[in-house]
């Protein structure tokens, strides 16, 4: 993927930059608002990463002029501020995910990965199929080699939610927001614990298991 | 009791209306008492001229002559006066009374009696009379109607009654005005207040500009909401720098420490010790971001989230995450809710984290076999209710204050995992909602309780986070 990274501090955009070169990706920078402006608007881009405070033009501004434009890459806001206004008026803005620093390279990675994903327009499934597994997402009900799997609805939505990003890391916080849709870090790690009853009724009648788990990131669905 | 009624100005109107009662009480019947003295003297005088010019007569012209003149002063004197001359059994010689009332002696001296008048339509008028022997056995009688008198009383009673009844009227409606008017002032500078305290920080108490004191106390309350508001503005600041300037370094840290573990030849045990350091810098950051989280929530920021949110549903989701940890542990989570939704104002991320960190606390510290429950309904008087009990180890009742401060962890809870932010957060929580946080000895265990208010209630937040210099 291209990605496009509009970062102030130096340090943090090395190390982004570095990490995302090492994962694949071409990577170009900008050091403030109106240069990534002037790149995001002139390059095609498949993801943009931009910070929440930059000197020049504010990171919300860079991102809501582009959407003004029609130009709708999506975007990942980086910030310092957590606050659950902030994220807000972030997404308002035409942000598209929203990261609050400090944060681990592999959450970073696996949302960037995730919006790349979105860019490209996804048919409207009515079915998603890994491997032998099946989901009938409007019968709700899900398959493995034919036979059916019952699942509570938040089960349902979990493991949609992993087959839809099949082969990609889908980080604990990840799972938090778009399953549960809650923006904070319970302290105890109760995600694992829903992911662990998953996987008692998807893969333990299973010679082969498809949810793996990542260490140090999260969990990747896949053969 | 109508509100204004207890107000210092009504209290302060009706007792000077009072005081006012007493001082016209006082005066009329002073003005009454020397009136009447005036009036009784005048009379006297009278009787005394009338009895002093009917004995010169007598002297003068016998007893003929002075019933002539008794004649001839019934016809013409003055209609107050009253005359009789009798004989000695009783009977009417001449004068305009038709007969010698039994309780006069003819003795000479004053009485007073009470005498149907012919001359007055027959009403009984009081009389004050003097009869005398004369030679002869007659008698005369001569009196003054004393009437008048009782008028000049009837009057001052007239009087009497308009000065109290205009007196009661002029303090209760100059003092229930003064009441209304204070009050409404007063209420001006307490829905201020209140809205202050729920968070609205930029709110200020508006001036009347009649530079009365309950103005100046209003400049006043001002000029103290504005220090307060820099000194919060400093606080913010510094929490700002908090989490900039601490938080940029440790995430280089947690940068570099990643890298440094993607090195291909590392031995297992830096591998571990950096793994270690990560987790280190994570729980470090993990505090950083609670204590942020506190100082968001207390400061009344996030009124872009604010929407009306449905306890029921809210503790529905929160326990069906919590669920499966709690299973896990072998505690039966249980949740019960009231019929239909339980609709509050405010922001839906920080009442979960509050509910999610309720819940976190009944499932580390409950033991195996326990029981975790969570409640989310109405009270008897309609106000929302969110609870989650457990049957753990509970508080004492004297730490319980306690546990709300900032990193407080009790004894025997410093081997479990946590930073005591969490019961802090939901305090915050609480009083940013305007709900009441109170933690109860369930038996056993712990009962946390979030009582919301009632009614039709706004949260009026993030305006006064703007007005208050963010």
């Amino acid at each position: 993927m291209r990605i496009l990274v509009i970062e102030d501090d130096a340090g943090a955009a090395a190390y982004v930059a570095k990490g995302l070169r090492e994962a694949g990706h071409a990577v170009d920078h900008a050091a403030d608002g109106t240069q990534g402006l002037f790149l995001a608007a002139a390059e095609p881009y498949d993801v943009l990463i931009v910070d929440r405070m930059l000197p020049g033009r504010d990171g919300l501004a860079v991102i809501e002029v582009l959407r003004a434009t029609g130009n709708r890459t999506p975007a990942l806001i980086l910030s310092a501020l957590g606050s659950v206004d902030d994220r807000v008026r972030g997404l308002r803005a035409g942000g598209d995910d929203y990261l609050t620093k400090p944060f681990a390279f592999a959450e970073l990675l696996a949302r960037v990965e995730a919006l790349g994903r979105r860019a490209a327009p996804e048919p409207a499934a009515t079915r998603l199929k890994v491997a032998d597994l099946e989901l009938d997402l409007l019968a709700r009900t899900a398959t493995r080699g034919g036979r059916p799997i019952a699942l509570l609805p938040r089960e349902f939505r979990l493991l949609e939610h992993l087959m839809r990003h099949a082969g990609q890391v889908v980080t604990r916080t990840m799972l938090l927001e778009k399953v549960w849709d809650y923006h904070f870090d319970p302290q105890t790690n109760v995600i694992d614990v829903h992911i662990a009853r998953l996987r008692q009724k998807v893969d333990r009648d299973f010679p082969s298991p498809l949810i793996h788990t990542v260490r140090g990131a999260g969990y990747r669905l896949g053969p | 009791m109508p509100a204004f009624a207890r107000t210092t100005w009504f209290r302060l109107a009706l007792l000077f209306t009072v005081l006012q009662l007493a001082v016209v009480l006082l005066v009329l019947l002073g003005v009454y008492r020397l009136t009447a003295a005036h009036v009784d003297a005048r009379m006297d005088q009278m009787l005394a001229a009338e009895i002093e010019a009917l004995e010169t007569v007598f002297r003068r012209a016998g007893l003929p002559g002075l019933a002539r003149e008794v004649a001839e002063r019934s016809e013409q004197g003055l209609d107050s006066m009253i005359y009789l001359l009798a004989d000695p059994r009783g009977g009417r010689v001449v004068g305009n009374l038709s007969g010698w009332p039994a309780e006069v002696r003819p003795d000479g001296t004053v009485r007073t009696i009470e005498l149907t008048d012919p001359t007055r339509e027959g009403r009984r008028v009081p009389v004050a009379a003097r009869a005398f022997g004369l030679p002869a056995g007659h008698r005369i009688l001569v009196g003054i109607d004393r009437s008048e008198r009782r008028e000049l009383q009837a009057r001052i009673e007239i009087a009497l009654a308009w000065a109290v009844g205009l007196t009661l009227v002029a303090g209760l409606v100059v003092g229930g005005w003064f009441g209304r008017r204070a009050l409404r002032q007063v209420d001006v500078i307490n829905a201020t207040t209140t809205r202050i305290v729920e968070g609205s920080l930029g709110e200020r108490v508006p001036r009347s500009g009649a530079g009365d004191e309950l103005d100046r106390l209003a400049e006043n309350m001002n000029r103290m909401l504005d220090r307060i508001a820099h000194l919060m503005g400093g606080l913010r600041t510094v929490t700002d720098a908090v989490a900039h300037d601490l938080r940029t370094p440790l995430t280089r840290l947690r940068a570099r420490l990643e890298t440094a573990l993607a090195a291909p030849d590392l031995t297992e045990g830096a591998r571990r010790s950096l793994e270690e350091s990560v987790q280190e810098c994570d729980r470090l950051l993990g505090i950083f971001r609670a204590l942020l989280g506190i100082a968001e929530a207390e400061a009344a920021a996030g009124g872009e989230a604010v929407a009306e949110v449905d306890l029921a549903a809210l503790a529905t989701d929160v326990a069906e995450l919590y669920g499966p940890a709690a299973e896990e542990k072998g505690l039966a989570l249980e949740l019960r809710t009231g019929a239909g939704p339980v609709p509050v104002v405010g922001n839906p991320q920080l009442l979960a984290q509050a509910l999610a960190n309720l819940l976190d606390n009944a499932v580390k510290f409950t033991p195996a076999g326990g029981r975790v429950s969570v409640v989310a309904d109405r009270t008897d008087d309609g106000r929302p209710r969110l609870a989650v009990a457990d049957t753990g180890p509970g508080i004492p009742v004297g730490e319980r204050e306690r546990v709300l401060d900032r990193f407080v962890r009790l004894e025997p809870s410093r081997s479990t995992p946590g930073h005591g932010l969490g019961l802090s957060l939901v305090d915050a929580v609480a009083r940013r909602h305007g709900a009441r946080l109170s933690l109860e000895g369930a038996t056993p265990g712990l009962r946390v309780v979030l009582l919301f208010p009632g009614g039709e209630r706004r949260l009026r937040a993030g305006v006064g986070a703007e007005a208050a210099g963010r």
